[in-house]
């Protein structure tokens, strides 16, 4: 990375991985030409949205609306070294599952990057982080996760993370080995009849967090194959590793 | 900072500068659930068109802002009017959650990336058309005709494609560092042109 400011037009608009979000998030805290210029352009990049506006289904008003009755509020952020909650959250899940500490080293990274705010600095990105925390990290952070963890040997270790009450799934991924030439990491959901129902594609990452795609809180297991590129409609092969969400696993 | 409104258009009748979304969100922090009906129907068009931009397909787009404005309502108090708009605010969630679901579907997305390079000049007027094409909007427009052609490609891939600047570099055949400064570029062309005040 030679000039980290450069990267202020791809973090507004999202364009950056998750290393990147992180390496520039901190830099955020130290930057202040940065913050101003990073909010500039995301107002732009709202303005742009204009260009996109559609109706949406008249459902989706009623959904929205059942949705939000349904959740609080958070209490505003107070002048109290506002990041240690965030951080505090992201770490609390975790950690209170004293029986994975892997678990938490894989959170290690992403927490020093925050630790590094704390008391350096009350600055929150205006779109801040809280809103944007991501699907994932919700179900990493729900009070009903539940994780499976499964050692690869050499290939590396994945661990599944359910939510029952987000309806979605994670895999977190730790040293994968990348999938042979011409071939890719596929994802399935198990479905209580057995079927096996396609739930996204890895990209070619060794450490990586992904959502997997499609309703999660019926599934009875996870699985990954190694499919041709571009993946399958079903397996094609027996799974690498099966993650067992079972009631009675 | 400044709310953004149009600038005058010369013509008699100001556009309708609605209700304040700031103070909409604000009663929505102290749990009003009709002032977030309000702001909802105020930016649904908005951000349900920029999901559906992003990640294409409907249902997904309808979960994207289902998931986007819950968010939204329940970080509501965090939204801070000396930071920027309230839609400014709330389209910043709506995009990374879009963001986030086509890269969980990335290479299914991939695979139609052709759909972007052969989109040309002014962007996606088949959308255009069915929208109301309010002034802001035909503003905003001209604003991305004062693009250059590269910079208007990399940031239309980066926002509405949802890609990655080094994927952007890829679909481009450029430099990693040119696909982030033709981004960069090109945004603060658009915030310069169009008046956004920081």
């Amino acid at each position: 990375m030679t000039d980290i400011h450069q990267l202020s037009g791809a973090y507004a608009l999202d364009a950056v991985d998750d290393d990147e979000r992180a390496l520039f998030e901190q830099h955020l805290t130290e930057c202040e030409d940065c913050r101003v210029e990073v909010g500039g352009l995301r107002e732009t990049a709202g303005l742009l949205a204009l260009m996109a506006e559609a109706a949406p289904p008249p459902a989706l008003r009623d959904s929205v609306l059942t949705g939000i009755a349904q959740v609080r509020p958070l209490p505003p952020p107070t002048s109290h070294r506002p990041d240690a909650r965030r951080v505090a959250a992201i770490e609390g899940a975790p950690s209170r599952r004293r029986t994975s500490t892997w678990w938490t080293s894989l959170l290690v990274a992403a927490a020093l990057a925050l630790v590094a705010g704390v008391g350096l600095s009350v600055w929150r990105p205006w779109a801040p982080d809280e809103p944007a925390l991501s699907a994932a990290e919700r179900v990493l952070q729900a009070a009903d996760a539940e994780k499976v963890a499964v050692d690869l040997g050499e290939a590396g270790r994945a661990t599944v993370v359910r939510s029952r009450s987000e309806d979605r799934a994670v895999i977190v991924t730790e040293d994968m080995v990348p999938a042979p030439d011409g071939m890719v990491y596929e994802l399935w959901f198990q479905t209580p009849e057995d079927d096996m129902v396609p739930a996204g594609l890895m990209p070619p990452a060794p450490d990586q967090t992904m959502m997997l795609d499609g309703p999660a809180a019926e599934a009875t297991a996870v699985g990954i194959t190694v499919e041709p590129e571009g993946g399958s409609p079903e397996p094609t092969s027996d799974p690498i590793a099966l993650f067992d969400l079972s009631d009675d696993a | 900072m400044d709310h953004l409104r149009p600038v005058p258009t010369g013509q008699d009748a100001p556009p309708d500068p609605g209700p304040d979304l700031g103070d909409l969100l604000a009663r929505s922090a102290r749990g009003d659930e009709s002032a977030f009906a309000e702001l909802y129907d105020a930016t649904s068009a908005r951000a349900y068109g920029l999901a559906l931009r992003v990640v294409r397909n409907p249902a997904h787009a309808e979960e994207v802002t289902q998931e986007a404005y819950v968010d939204a309502w329940r970080q509501s108090s965090s939204y801070d009017a000396a930071r920027g708009s309230a839609v400014g605010w709330l389209l910043t969630i709506v995009h990374r959650k879009a963001v986030d679901r086509v890269r969980a579907v990335e290479a299914a997305t991939r695979r139609d990336a052709v759909w972007h390079t052969e989109a040309h000049p002014v962007p996606h007027d088949q959308t255009a058309e069915t929208a109301h094409a309010s002034l802001e909007a035909q503003r905003v427009r001209s604003a991305v005709t004062t693009l250059t052609d590269v910079q208007r490609e990399a940031v239309e891939l980066a926002y509405f494609g949802g890609y990655t600047h080094t994927e952007v570099a890829a679909l481009l055949d450029v430099p990693v560092g040119t696909a982030k400064t033709r981004i960069r570029d090109g945004l603060i062309r658009l915030r310069d042109s169009l008046g956004v005040g920081s």
